[in-house]
């Protein structure tokens, strides 16, 4: 292509009167737009201080389409907008018909500065360097550069209380030998009878009276307890030596980023977790059988005491919830 | 001298004396900004900046940045009597006690959302004119990290409120740090001053959503706009525009009204949104409690796609040696979008790479002249779209009556099927828009008249288009494909061409060795003969 | 018998013949029907034979001649009165197709034959029974902040924070509880229909259970703070109002703002 003629620039177009720039009845009436937007901006704020001062908060209003909303906020909102808007409106409506819209032309510089300029720094910047001596002493620089490095790093050991070394702390749960299953949020202690099959409970380790579970302990101790038919069970002999006559329990927090799977389906036996639809069957020990959680949820071994309430044979045998670099399953 | 001079030259020499500004000023007050409707893209997201800082303030004014727990005892019944952080509280306060406290609120989260999205409709724009190329590239790096800061930004924002909604986000958050390896637990337990949700993470996030952050993003538009300002806009191809001028109406007055009427439209238009949509009603979520979850739980549609990749991803963790890796985790949550927006901000140097222009670039692309590039944009996209849809899956599922397996199994593959088709399709239209406009040029616009001819043929009547659009659109360069040097040496004998340069040889027959060669005025010439 | 056939060309000896072929007809098939419960004269055994005959010719084709289920539906022993009720009172029962889960949808029944039908399935074993009114009194009963609660820990994670309902895997869904009837909702919890788990009174005592009706009924009935609600789903149809409203409103004004004025 570069032999052959490319077109021409034909240059600037010329420019073309706009209607009020001719006729002087257009001019006015485009001012008097201006300044009637200009108005209603001006009404427009009045009236968001009368929705303020004249509307009581407890007031609804229904408009339709809109539905029953609460009047003053609805009020205040719309005269705001208003006010806004009418200023925009109008300040553009005289820069687009009234003011000059001739065209002008900037002419662009490259960027780039002329040769002698960058000579003329490259110069003036060596002379610099030269001067410093850092080139040539190489020692100053060496020290130099270890000293930047260490006070830089020096600061972010000051980060080092930002929180406690995690050491156990993301392994344990508080279920114990005996933790009886306390419903969430009834606070009663929950009997194998109080459970029918196909029903579900949500649990959390019994504690001293006195004692509220923190929101740490709840991402880790929630549990959900279900009762199968036992036949319905296809556990192996260690799994189902962990339920009671059909009902099984698991922990409710998520194996693969945390969320709380409490989501039973009845008659499918599976347990979907509702942030990524990872999906585990009750009736194999709540492996994963859809989405991206990599375990199955921890099972909790439960079997009844004495008075017939449901506690823990013992706490988890694995950390529960999301994994962790130490976590060696 | 006028009166208007008069009183100028008061005022003026005010400052003049203090600062010596004069001859800057009056230069600029002439300073040419393009007027395209696309250029005020970037103007809605500075706009929706200032108006978040200003609604911001006053929210800042009413809420407690604090983890403490106390029982609620304000005016919304339905949370009277449950403990709840002071957080959590103070934002319902301000949406039933405070007049006017819910429309901040609201403003607040919709002038957020309109940020993300312009900024994204604004780098798109910037994409597909190649408005990124030399001598913009610090812009365009700025622009990515303003979009990085604005998605942190956005989510550690709706995360304040520690309500139900957005409790279970860092939750999310606090499970990509910890599967980090190595140090991820230690990170984890960093951040969130213990285990999760621990009694500090709300006071920390509130500092970086309303100082840090917001601070770094100041600077970083001040920057990017004086790089606007000294560089000057770019400016549409079209006749008389050059690359070494730049046409359009002056800042004052012209500029100055519709910049800043156009302030008041967004803000209008925010306040709007802000009075008649509900956004994030967090006393409906309920206070954040570790052991609830609600069905449909998403974040801001920002961070939708990778929600979305981090649904779709296979169950993939290695155990060895003691250890687990996530990978189930890592690679939608930090691999994919670390490579994606690493080739997003290496783009204009990988272009000036492969096509080996050094050169300034002031006047725009049309889209349909860059068909590699326009298509690769339009594959990235369609990657982040089948993302996002995956985000959402069970609102999908639920509303056009489909299922969670089947949307997730789609995306699955559609994610890896999709982009590549788009792109075939997308050069293919490139491609037939240049052939449309090198026929426009050589035979001129179709005015659907028919007229027969004595022999009987029907031919339909082509009006030559002026020389305005024939400039438009044959001003455009059309690179041609690097070629291999021939590099010989001493001896005569060929040296063999290295992998780097192998590479990008091939990048660049791809980029541009199809396109449909412009008409040169000699073609036109010809035609001029015997035309009808 | 040479006397009777005098008559057999008798007017009214066809209507005779008729009437004793039916009196002959029925006798001997309601001898053959009383495999059914005791033949107590009340209007409750008149409502158990009326729902079984219901049940007969719009049920037992899945659910088995006794109730006792098939291949295509399950046993309805011990379901009781209230799942009946729940089921065929929101018409999701009959089943309108074989699809995943039963739709509500207008009722196939009246009143009165459900309650027949309700009657016949809790005549065949105990079962949880229809929540009276008085039961139902959640406005007195109920724990409007506790209801919240205990809807947001054993409900939300299916129907949604704000009971608008949400998805299932392969096309099941929970359904929305907005503008259901609070004893269709009482009878959902404790019979646990479909893909639903039981919540047996043991476990979820009815307090709890009517405190999670008002907390629905009221965010049924709360009037809107902030305006329109977009659905109560979160953040998706915000985005998508600002990618259209949004985004469209701003760039209508630019390219109003940009286009020249005439």
């Amino acid at each position: 292509m570069s032999d052959l003629e490319p077109l021409s620039d034909p240059g600037l177009p010329a420019h073309v009167a706009r209607r009020a720039d001719r006729d002087p009845i257009a001019e006015k009436r485009a001012e008097r737009q201006v300044a009637i937007l200009f108005m209603l901006s001006g009404l427009s704020a009045v009236a968001f201080i009368a929705s303020y001062v004249g509307i009581k908060s407890d007031q609804y209003i229904f408009l339709p389409l809109l539905g029953t909303t609460n009047a003053q906020q609805l009020a205040l909102g719309i005269s705001l907008a208003l006010t806004l808007l009418t200023i925009g409106f109008g300040v553009v409506h005289w820069a687009k018909v009234l003011m000059s819209d001739h065209e002008i032309t900037n002419q662009r510089h490259t960027m780039r500065s002329s040769e002698t300029e960058l000579a003329e720094l490259a110069t003036t910047f060596a002379a610099g360097a030269a001067s410093s001596g850092l080139g040539r002493r190489s020692l100053i620089k060496r020290t130099l550069g270890g000293a930047l490095a260490l006070v830089t790093i020096s600061p972010l050991i000051i980060l080092r209380d930002l929180g406690p070394l995690p050491k156990k702390q993301l392994e344990g749960t508080n279920w114990k030998r005996g933790s009886r299953l306390i419903t969430d949020p009834g606070g009663i202690a929950l009997k194998a009878s109080d459970l029918e099959v196909g029903g579900v409970a949500h649990v959390l380790p019994e504690r001293p009276t006195g004692q509220k579970e923190t929101l740490e302990d709840l991402t880790r101790d929630p549990v959900l307890v279900i009762r199968l038919r036992p036949e319905d069970l296809h556990l192996n002999a260690e799994q189902a030596s962990w339920t009671h006559n059909g009902i099984i329990a698991f922990s409710k927090i998520c194996t693969h980023m945390g969320c709380a799977v409490g989501l039973y389906e009845q008659q499918t036996h599976h347990l979907l977790c509702p942030c990524h639809q990872s999906t585990f069957d009750v009736t194999t020990g709540a492996s994963v059988i859809f989405g991206p959680a990599a375990r199955p949820l921890p099972q909790l071994a439960i079997t009844v005491d004495s008075e017939g309430y449901l506690i823990a044979q013992h706490g988890f045998n694995q950390p529960v919830g999301p994994s962790f670099w130490e976590r060696s399953s | 001298m006028t009166k208007i001079a008069e009183a100028g030259k008061g005022a003026f020499g005010f400052v003049d004396d203090r600062v010596g500004a004069a001859k800057w000023v009056k230069k600029n007050l002439n300073k040419v900004f393009p007027e395209h409707w696309s250029f005020m893209l970037g103007e809605i997201a500075m706009y929706s900046f200032i108006i978040l800082l200003l609604s911001g303030v006053f929210l800042s004014l009413f809420f407690v940045p604090s983890q403490q727990e106390i029982i609620y005892h304000g005016s919304y019944a339905p949370l009277s009597g449950l403990p709840m952080s002071q957080a959590y509280a103070s934002t319902i306060d301000m949406s039933f006690d405070v007049r006017g406290g819910l429309l901040m609120r609201q403003i607040h989260h919709w002038a957020a959302l309109i940020f993300l999205a312009a900024m994204i409709i604004h780098m798109l724009r910037v994409f597909f004119t190649g408005a990124y190329r030399k001598p913009r590239e610090f812009n365009w790096l700025i622009g990515i990290g303003l979009l990085t800061l604005g998605i942190l930004e956005g989510f550690a924002g709706y995360s304040l409120p520690d309500d139900l909604l957005s409790g279970t986000g860092l939750r999310i958050a606090e499970a990509i740090v910890q599967a980090i390896p190595l140090i991820g637990s230690y990170a984890a337990f960093f951040l969130f001053g213990g285990l999760f949700p621990g009694s500090i993470f709300i006071s920390r996030l509130y500092t970086i959503h309303v100082l840090l952050i917001p601070g770094i993003i100041l600077a970083l538009i001040t920057v990017h706009v004086m790089l606007v300002w000294y560089q000057k806009h770019t400016q549409y191809p079209g006749p008389g525009r050059t690359e070494k001028n730049v046409v359009g109406p002056p800042f004052m007055p012209i500029y100055m009204a519709k910049a800043g009427g156009f302030f008041f439209i967004v803000f209008g238009i925010t306040a709007f949104l802000g009075a008649l949509f509900s956004i994030n009603p967090i006393w409906l979520y309920g206070p954040y409690n570790p052991s609830q979850i609600s069905a449909g739980s998403q974040p801001d549609f920002y961070m939708g796609w990778l929600d979305g990749l981090v649904r779709m991803t296979p169950n993939i963790e290695t155990h060895a040696f003691g250890h687990t890796i996530s990978w189930n985790i890592l690679i939608p949550a930090l691999i994919v979008p670390g490579i994606f927006f690493t080739t997003l901000a290496l783009f204009p140097f990988i272009e000036s790479w492969v096509n080996g222009d050094k050169g300034e670039h002031h006047l725009l692309d049309r889209p349909r002249n860059a068909a590699t590039r326009t298509s690769l944009g339009a594959a990235g996209l369609t990657f982040m779209i089948v993302a996002l849809l995956n985000g959402g899956n069970d609102i999908v599922a639920t509303h056009f009556g489909l299922t969670i397996n089947g949307i997730m199994w789609f995306t699955r593959i559609a994610i890896f099927v999709l982009p590549p088709i788009v792109f075939m399709i997308t050069k293919r239209i490139c491609l037939g828009l240049q052939h449309k406009d090198r026929d426009t040029v050589l035979h001129g616009r179709e005015t659907g008249r028919l007229v027969m001819l004595p022999h009987g043929e029907y031919i339909e009547v082509h009006e030559q288009i002026s020389t305005d659009d024939q400039w438009t659109l044959t001003q455009h360069k059309q690179y041609q494909a690097l070629v291999a040097p021939v590099n010989v040496d001493a001896n005569g004998l060929e040296r063999p061409v290295g992998l780097k340069e192998r590479i990008r040889l091939g990048l660049s027959k791809w980029m541009y060795g199809e396109q449909v060669a412009k008409p040169t005025a000699t073609d036109v010439h010809e035609l001029e003969g015997g035309h009808h | 018998m040479k006397r009777l056939s005098k008559y057999r060309r008798h007017p009214l000896a066809a209507g005779l013949v008729i009437a004793m072929g039916l009196l002959l007809v029925g006798s001997l098939y309601s001898l053959a029907s009383g495999a059914g419960p005791a033949q107590a004269s009340n209007a409750r055994s008149q409502a158990i034979k009326e729902g079984q005959q219901i049940f007969l010719k719009g049920c037992s084709s899945c659910h088995g001649l006794n109730a006792e289920g098939t291949q295509t539906g399950p046993s309805l022993i011990g379901v009781g009165a209230a799942s009946v009720d729940f089921q065929v009172g929101t018409g999701r029962m009959p089943m309108a197709d074989a699809s995943v889960q039963a739709t509500a949808r207008a009722p196939q029944f009246t009143p009165e034959q459900t309650m027949a039908l309700a009657e016949y399935v809790a005549s065949l074993a105990p079962g949880p029974a229809i929540p009276s009114q008085a039961a139902l009194n959640y406005e007195r009963d109920g724990n409007l902040a506790q209801g919240g609660e205990l809807f947001r820990t054993n409900c939300a994670m299916c129907h949604n924070f704000a009971g608008q309902g949400g998805a299932l895997t392969q096309g099941k869904y929970a359904a929305s509880l907005m503008g259901v009837d609070p004893q269709k909702i009482y009878e959902a919890m404790i019979t646990g229909p479909q893909s639903m788990p039981v919540f047996g009174d043991r476990s979820m005592t009815p307090a709890e259970k009517l405190s999670i009706i008002k907390w629905l009924k009221n965010v049924q009935n709360e009037q809107a703070q902030g305006g329109i609600a977009l659905g109560k789903v979160g953040p998706v149809t915000e985005g998508l109002l600002v990618w259209t409203l949004g985004l469209g409103l701003l760039i209508g004004a630019a390219v109003w703002l940009g286009a020249k004025s005439k």
